[in-house]
């Protein structure tokens, strides 16, 4: 069998029918009454646009707070005063505790 | 607006009022449109209950997306673009008649088969068992094989326009053309090979 030839000939036999342009009646009525449907509840989608508008003021927070503790870093220079202070706040337990008992 | 049955508006003016909250406006432009994209939907789905969906979700999307419609092309071309993808998609969600095999095709199919396999110039391409099997044969193919095949044997578009209704590239149009005609030559080995073993 000459396949490229039946090729050929499927492909004209497609061409000789175009589909049909007929409409079921009254069908514009069916799309426009879809419209006025009210939408259904997306979860998902509202959870999206939320997450989405969340990333400007996350973003901004956060550039704020890194400005903050760079330039607060930068005017104290007591570094082992920091070290000292954590020290502190970690024994601090066990040193109130001869006072609570 | 869309109750002035005197007037004709334009698509622009239309659109416009459509836009401004006028969602009747948009009755008159399916109205319009409807028989293009029916015979769009039709070259893809069998079934009238899936064409019926198809179309229905054309037109739901051309006015959910309206806004992005620009105007610097004609609403029909924009209209055609998503009846396109929207047939795409159906195809897509659609595989399962891939499956099918040639094993099934009916008696008339079977003799014209015959009469082309005895003198293709016997083979009328107007008799329906011809429609029948091309039928058969497109719905064996994968999506995009289907659609660049319609697009560009069938429906007879350049490479440029299938670009613009695909949103392919014009290079991915050719490469996905080639691999369809390839696609479809195994199906036809395959038809050659069921009708005659």
């Amino acid at each position: 069998m000459n396949l490229a030839e039946l090729r050929k000939k499927l492909l004209a036999a497609a061409r000789a029918h175009p589909p049909g342009w007929d409409v079921p009646y009254a069908f514009e009525k069916r799309v426009m009454a879809r419209l006025a449907e009210k939408p259904a509840l997306d979860l998902f989608a509202i959870w999206n646009r939320t997450l989405w508008q969340a990333v400007a003021p996350c973003l901004a927070v956060t550039l704020f707070l890194g400005v903050w503790t760079f330039f607060a870093q930068r005017n104290d220079n007591s570094r082992e005063t920091l070290a000292a202070d954590l020290e502190n706040s970690l024994y601090a337990p066990l040193d109130n505790q001869t006072e609570t008992w | 607006m869309a109750d002035s049955a005197a007037v004709e508006w334009t698509d622009a003016e239309l659109i416009a009022a459509v836009l401004n909250g006028e969602t009747a406006s948009f009755e008159p432009l399916v109205k319009k449109y409807q028989p293009r994209v029916f015979a769009t939907a039709r070259r893809y789905a069998r079934r009238e209950s899936e064409v019926e969906d198809i179309v229905q979700e054309v037109f739901l999307k051309a006015f959910q997306k309206l806004r992005s419609f620009r105007g610097d092309a004609p609403f029909e071309h924009w209209l055609m673009r998503l009846a396109v993808r929207t047939c795409y998609d159906f195809l897509r969600a659609h595989r399962r008649n891939r499956e099918m095999s040639f094993a099934d095709i009916s008696d008339e199919e079977s003799d014209w088969l015959e009469r082309f396999g005895a003198d293709p110039s016997d083979a009328s391409e107007h008799a329906a068992a011809a429609r029948e099997l091309v039928e058969r044969l497109l719905a064996q193919l994968s999506p995009a094989a289907r659609l660049v095949l319609t697009l560009l044997e069938i429906e007879d578009r350049s490479v440029k326009e299938i670009a613009g209704l695909t949103g392919w590239s014009l290079s991915v149009v050719k490469i996905r053309a080639f691999r369809a005609r390839a696609e479809m030559r195994k199906c036809l080995e395959k038809l050659a090979r069921e009708k005659y073993l």
